[in-house]
């Protein structure tokens, strides 16, 4: 029988990301960029490994590609669907290489990938708290503008307004909070709660509010679900908490 | 003297290249007027210029200063797969729900792809003609619409102009163009 005291605050640091990114998630749908959830965790994974060769702190590394990745997405050149997918194989091609050049890497290459929930201390928390209560009050206050700019485009510019202050706060919000998750829960987990709980709330809500909520709690619940039975039967938690997704997804769905 | 909230002289207009003949146009305050002509004569063009979507290649586009522009294009917008109902559709552009007509007023709480294709038309546009703005350009607002759409769409424009808003319609429906507006003016070929 597992300590459980041992690891609430690993759960709780979870918990964190399992109510938020799937609210992220909700607006990625909308903007028809749900490639980020891969291509942003693949960025960090490959700047953490980076730093990590010229040993500086992984986490800053990942922070910091993954977020000039999402400043990076709005030059010109980037823009449009292709973007995500350049910056998901660049990721990718980069953690190969350094992995395969820097022994040491490679174990931090895979704990990017698993995630490494279970090692997650007062340090991570506390950061996972602050990120997930900035990224909620952010997302909060973009709502109704990234939904206009979505629905109507030239909304903005006819105001008088510019949008694109809207676009890259959204851009380095989802970056940075994608990045941060990948940190913690892996690469894989991150992916899932930013794909299926939107993915299950576009089919099931009746309204966009609405739609949060289930996305949100959904994943919560499933969350809760996956940790304790990895936990308890000492298995690999992404792997468990990603087929809990689809399982309890496809029920619901 | 008030300026006319807007006016045209001579505008050449355009994306790539020049694609309409010069066209002086003024709008003022409470009028409605419609902009006519085959298809390929630029209809579309001269509002999203005036929208600032596409170039105006020489002459002038004035418009008052501070005014808000309103613009509904032929693009739908994308609600197919998007939980999001017609209350909050409104709520997003400051557009009320009164004077929706009955057969939509009370579907607002439903999700707008559950709605049939005419009515998800109606409340996109609605959203658009009801929204805070003192200039509406519209580019072709009776697509999709039935009978009783298009009779509620000429009487809400009617109410709209009377309240001080200026309208500019583009339409190849010529009943509507009738009904709706105070003067016409058709736009002739680049080559004619």
């Amino acid at each position: 029988m597992p300590d459980f005291d041992l690891f609430l605050l690993p759960f709780l640091t979870g918990l964190l990301f399992a109510i938020t990114l799937p609210i992220l998630g909700c607006y990625l749908r909308l903007r028809n960029e749900w490639l980020a959830a891969l291509a942003y965790p693949h960025a960090a994974a490959a700047g953490a490994l980076a730093a990590h060769f010229f040993a500086l702190p992984p986490t800053l590394g990942g922070l910091a590609l993954a977020a000039l990745a999402g400043a990076g997405k709005r030059l010109e050149r980037l823009k449009g669907d292709a973007a995500y997918a350049l910056i998901l194989l660049a990721g990718w091609a980069a953690g190969i290489l350094i992995t395969s050049n820097q022994p040491l890497a490679e174990r931090l290459g895979h704990a990017l990938f698993d995630g490494q929930l279970y090692f997650a201390e007062r340090t991570q928390f506390i950061t996972a708290l602050l990120a997930s209560l900035l990224a909620l009050a952010l997302l909060y206050r973009l709502s109704s503008r990234l939904l206009l700019a979505q629905l109507y485009p030239d909304f903005f510019r006819m105001r008088g307004l510019a949008a694109w202050p809207i676009h890259l706060g959204f851009d380095l919000l989802a970056a940075l909070l994608l990045a941060l998750a990948t940190m913690i829960i892996g690469v894989m987990a991150s992916f899932a709660l930013v794909f299926i709980p939107p993915w299950l709330a576009a089919r099931r809500a009746g309204t966009w509010r609405n739609g949060l909520w289930i996305a949100s709690s959904f994943a919560g619940l499933a969350y809760a679900l996956a940790f304790f039975v990895a936990l308890y039967f000492d298995q690999a938690f992404g792997a468990i908490f990603a087929l809990s997704l689809i399982l309890l997804g496809f029920v619901v769905a | 003297m008030t300026p006319p909230l807007l006016r045209l002289h001579q505008l050449v207009a355009g994306w790539q290249q020049p694609a309409t003949a010069p066209l002086d146009l003024s709008l003022e305050a409470g009028e409605i007027v419609g902009l006519t002509g085959p298809n390929g004569v630029g209809k579309s063009t001269i509002l999203a210029a005036i929208a600032g979507r596409a170039k105006a290649f020489s002459g002038q586009i004035e418009r008052r200063p501070q005014i808000r522009i309103s613009l509904q294009t032929q693009e739908v917008p994308p609600m197919l797969g998007l939980p999001l109902s017609g209350q909050e559709l409104l709520a997003l552009t400051g557009a009320s729900p009164q004077g929706l007509p009955p057969w939509l007023a009370d579907k607002l709480d439903q999700r707008l792809d559950r709605l049939s294709g005419g009515q998800r038309h109606y409340l996109a546009l609605w959203a658009v003609l009801d929204a805070p703005a003192e200039l509406i350009l519209l580019d072709e607002p009776t697509n999709n619409l039935d009978r009783a759409g298009v009779q509620h769409l000429v009487g809400h424009l009617r109410e709209r102009a009377a309240s001080g808003c200026a309208i500019l319609v583009v339409s190849h429906d010529a009943a509507f163009v009738q009904a709706t507006c105070d003067r016409t003016l058709a736009l002739e070929a680049v080559d004619a």
